[in-house]
């Protein structure tokens, strides 16, 4: 009888609790539904984590509007006031204010552990070995590992995986670190948290290398990551930081736990600092 | 400021005297085949007019002298705010009218006061053809035959309606917005047949062109632009004119491996139809997604038009505009059929105003470039070798990664995109809308999508030599040479109708809707509509015996996405580095889809 008055009142309790949440304020984020590790509608992403606890920190409810990171992705959600925040984009697109990056990563070689590593973009064996890329198609350009290769003359054995795929299959974009896990090719160079992801999935775990050099002539391989509000928004621009910076340890832990390559920004076009 | 113009043109039309003058008789100007443009009905049942293409009417109702007195008859809204750049078709008393996605299809009965509705037709498209498929959800058109209206959605569907009821008839699926896939063009039906091509190059899709059997809607053959001939419909009767397409397999081995696979040349465009040589001509779009460096080669069969058997879909000829493309010039132009004296000649010929800024004139039987000139401002190419049927392209002008390469003319959306234009057989003239644009290509950008970072140079589009960004021209396809042409403020991306009362009709992104002298561009007319104007007009005869003159207004589409998507005008690198050059559309118009329907007091 007791046990079961004490529980009533945890229930009050916590209805009271969610209540008061719900009327204070809301988080509202704009992601892609199905795009792991960043995010996914299960908030299974290491984005859903970190907006988790800048929702706890700001004493904030999260509410999500989905879509496809594509082409008119902004536009339709931060720009049509449909949400406020993206959790991750490179801090240079001009439609948005950024806060300082949270976080830099690196192309990676993705291959079998039972293969020679590949170190550098300058490893002879690349000439030979079947390379996937991601295909980007948004206006020709691809990324920089490909034009990369394409600089050194190899072309003929590289294969394109689209990065979008097929939308009604689970992210799509892992496509890329599958193909090196059946041997399809030999192997892959991926973004960093993709990579880093995918190949810690894959049965046995595959091997991740940063791609060396970080700066290969003007080309990065590396990309520091913020997080993006609209542009007249310095307010939670401003707040958002303060939480980043103030949970650092934290965060690093959660990209720790999703196997995000993390490097430093590049000093010079000899290589990445460790 | 009218007047001053109109003496401008006097000027030109002085300039023009003699060559007017020289002209020999109307009979020997070049005319559409018979049997692709037979005589005018009065009606205007694909957006094409004819298998021909010419979007050429016979009415004279309307004419130079009294044009100036044409009215609203009537007007209806869409209901849609995004680019309306169908054109409207008439079928006896009824008006149908395609809207960009949702794709509504409205049956307007013009026997009645007001043309009031008569039903529509939801096909309700999957919304997350918006979010998932490429670039925008225009719709070009529906057509019309034997008692149903064609159309296809953004989601991959041809329909098959019944123009009397709106009942539908059969849909049948064609593609995958899942995978980038959708269908924008306007289908041309010919004989038992249902044409329909896919768009969505920029995704990696894998173009095509489809026949589906028009009782019923199931396939009938397909042809991909890319890959073995098995697949292109190359058989031993395919007998290109150029050394550079023969060969075996050529979709395959002018690739690195397996790029053909994603290779791009989707068919998005025009159509046209000879019924004597039994031949259909199509456009390829452009090579992708992949970098032009990444895809060593002349990327067969992208960027090209194919001469098909219209039964079979086997090829019979191809040229390629652009081998190798490196400028997203898609190759899905009007295509005019025209019969002309050439040195001496009867020929068969094609016309062709091409994104790469020349004008070709084609031997239809065989694929030969008789003549390929520039009716627009170019830098990027000097001209086109008639031997080898080759593009002579200006290396200092290529686009590569790393390099700042300023005024590189035209840009991605060409000299000329998909709108089409109209040819006159009374004046000998094709009316050109274009585009007059120029693009620095700066140092590396970096953007994110899917999670993923990657570079692309800074493409800023901008206006070309003159200050202006559109033209509207009219090309004496005889001669070979520009006759007058007028400049516009912003791109011209209407289509264009001619008559026989010699008044040409087009439209302009602010919105006016602008009658000219067929013989000397001479502003007679104009309206201005609601919203920025990218449909193709049409004219007709109505129920009551008079000619009407419709036209769909609402800004969008590539050019237009700065006000119909919302862009931002601070961001000049969206809609692919067009927005910085349309940065003030948003002061000059606003979005909203209207038909204006017009006609004589």
């Amino acid at each position: 009888m007791s046990s079961g008055c004490r529980s009533a009142l945890v229930a009050v309790a916590l209805l009271a609790l969610a209540d008061c949440s719900a009327s204070a304020r809301e988080l509202r984020i704009c992601a892609d539904p199905n795009n792991l590790p960043f995010s996914n509608d299960r908030l299974e992403g290491f984005e859903n984590k970190i907006i988790d606890l800048i929702a706890h920190e700001l004493d904030a409810a999260v509410q999500y509007t989905w879509r496809a990171q594509r082409r008119g992705f902004i536009r339709n959600t931060l720009g049509a006031k449909t949400c406020d925040l993206t959790a991750g984009s490179v801090a240079s697109l001009p439609m948005l204010k950024f806060t300082k990056s949270y976080y830099r990563s690196t192309y990676v070689f993705v291959g079998r552990r039972d293969l020679p590593e590949i170190t550098s973009l300058d490893d002879p064996a690349l000439r030979t070995l079947k390379i996937g890329v991601h295909l980007i198609g948004d206006d020709g350009f691809n990324v920089p590992p490909a034009h990369a290769l394409a600089r050194r003359g190899i072309i003929e054995n590289v294969r394109g995986y689209s990065l979008y795929g097929d939308y009604r299959e689970q992210n799509p974009p892992a496509d890329l670190i599958k193909a090196v896990a059946v041997g399809e090719i030999d192997v892959a160079i991926a973004w960093g948290p993709l990579g880093g992801y995918f190949a810690a999935r894959q049965s046995p775990p595959l091997r991740v290398t940063p791609v060396v050099p970080a700066l290969d002539g003007l080309l990065p391989m590396t990309f520091a990551i913020a997080m993006g509000v609209r542009r007249d928004d310095e307010a939670l621009q401003h707040e958002i930081e303060a939480v980043l910076a103030r949970r650092r340890s934290d965060i690093d832990a959660i990209l720790s736990s999703y196997h995000v390559p993390l490097v430093q920004a590049p000093q010079t076009a000899a290589g990445p600092a460790p | 400021m009218l007047g001053r113009i109109s003496s401008r043109l006097c000027c030109m039309l002085i300039l023009c005297a003699f060559p007017l003058a020289a002209a020999p008789g109307e009979s020997s100007l070049p005319a559409p085949p018979t049997s692709a443009a037979p005589p005018d009905d009065g009606q205007w049942r694909m957006p094409a007019k004819n298998f021909a293409s010419t979007r050429f009417s016979d009415l004279t109702e309307i004419n130079t002298d009294n044009v100036k007195n044409l009215q609203v008859a009537f007007n209806f809204s869409t209901g849609v705010n995004k680019g309306h750049e169908a054109a409207p078709l008439v079928v006896g008393s009824t008006m149908y009218i395609v809207s960009p996605y949702p794709n509504i299809l409205y049956a307007l009965d013009l026997a009645q006061p007001g043309a009031p509705m008569k039903w529509k037709y939801e096909p309700k498209p999957e919304p997350a053809a918006q979010g998932v498929a490429c670039c925008d959800v225009v719709n070009r058109g529906a057509a019309y035959s034997v008692g149903r209206i064609y159309f296809n959605t953004l989601d991959n569907m041809t329909i098959a309606v019944d123009a009397e009821s709106g009942k539908e008839i059969w849909r049948t699926k064609l593609g995958s917005i899942n995978r980038g896939e959708t269908m924008t063009m306007a289908p041309l039906v010919v004989k038992d047949k249902v044409l329909v091509g896919n768009s969505g190059g920029e995704y990696g899709v894998r173009g095509w062109v489809i026949a589906l059997d028009a009782k019923t809607g199931i396939q009938k053959w397909k042809a991909y632009s890319t890959g073995p001939d098995v697949d292109v419909l190359i058989r031993p009767d395919f007998k290109p004119f150029y050394d550079s397409d023969k060969g075996k397999n050529l979709g395959v081995t002018s690739w690195p491996p397996n790029a053909w696979q994603q290779g791009g040349g989707t068919v998005w465009g025009w159509i046209s139809y000879d019924p004597d040589l039994n031949l259909i001509y199509h456009g390829t779009a452009n090579p992708g997604p992949w970098n032009h460096e990444q895809r060593p080669g002349d990327n067969k069969w992208t960027a090209g038009i194919f001469a098909r058997d219209a039964d079979t879909g086997q090829a019979r000829w191809f040229y390629q505009f652009t081998p190798h493309d490196i400028h997203d010039w898609d190759g899905i132009n009007e295509i005019i059929l025209l019969d002309m004296e050439w040195k001496g000649q009867a020929r068969k010929v094609l016309v062709r105003p091409e994104r790469n800024a020349f004008l070709y004139v084609i031997d239809r039987t065989n694929g030969e470039v008789l003549s390929a000139e520039p009716f627009a401002y170019t830098n990027s190419a000097t001209g086109v070798d008639l031997k080898t049927g080759r593009l002579q392209v200006n290396a200092d002008k290529e686009p590569k990664l790393n390099r700042t390469i300023r005024d590189i003319c035209p840009t991605a959306p060409g000299a000329k995109d998909w709108n089409p234009s109209a040819y006159s057989p009374r004046t000998g003239l094709l009316y050109i809308p274009h585009n007059n644009l120029c693009m620095d290509w700066q140092s590396l950008e970096a953007n994110y999508i899917a999670g993923t970072p990657y570079v692309g140079a800074e493409v800023k589009m901008k206006p070309g030599p003159g200050g202006n960004r559109g033209e509207f021209s009219a090309w004496d396809v005889q001669n070979a040479r520009k006759r007058w042409s007028i400049k516009e403020n912003f791109p011209v991306w209407s289509g264009v109708v001619a008559t026989a009362g010699n008044v040409v009709f087009y439209g302009t992104m602010e919105g006016w809707f602008k009658a000219v002298h067929a013989e000397t561009g001479e502003l007679l007319w104009q309206f201005k509509t609601g919203s920025g104007i990218i449909g193709q007009p049409i004219t007709y005869r109505g129920p009551d015996g008079h000619q009407y003159v419709a036209v769909l207004s609402g800004v969008g589409g590539w050019s237009g996405a700065i006000v119909a998507g919302d862009l931002d005008p601070r961001d000049g690198t969206a809609a692919l580095g067009f927005v910085n050059a349309m940065a003030d559309l948003k002061q000059a118009t606003t979005k909203g889809g209207s038909l204006y329907v017009f006609r004589l007091p």
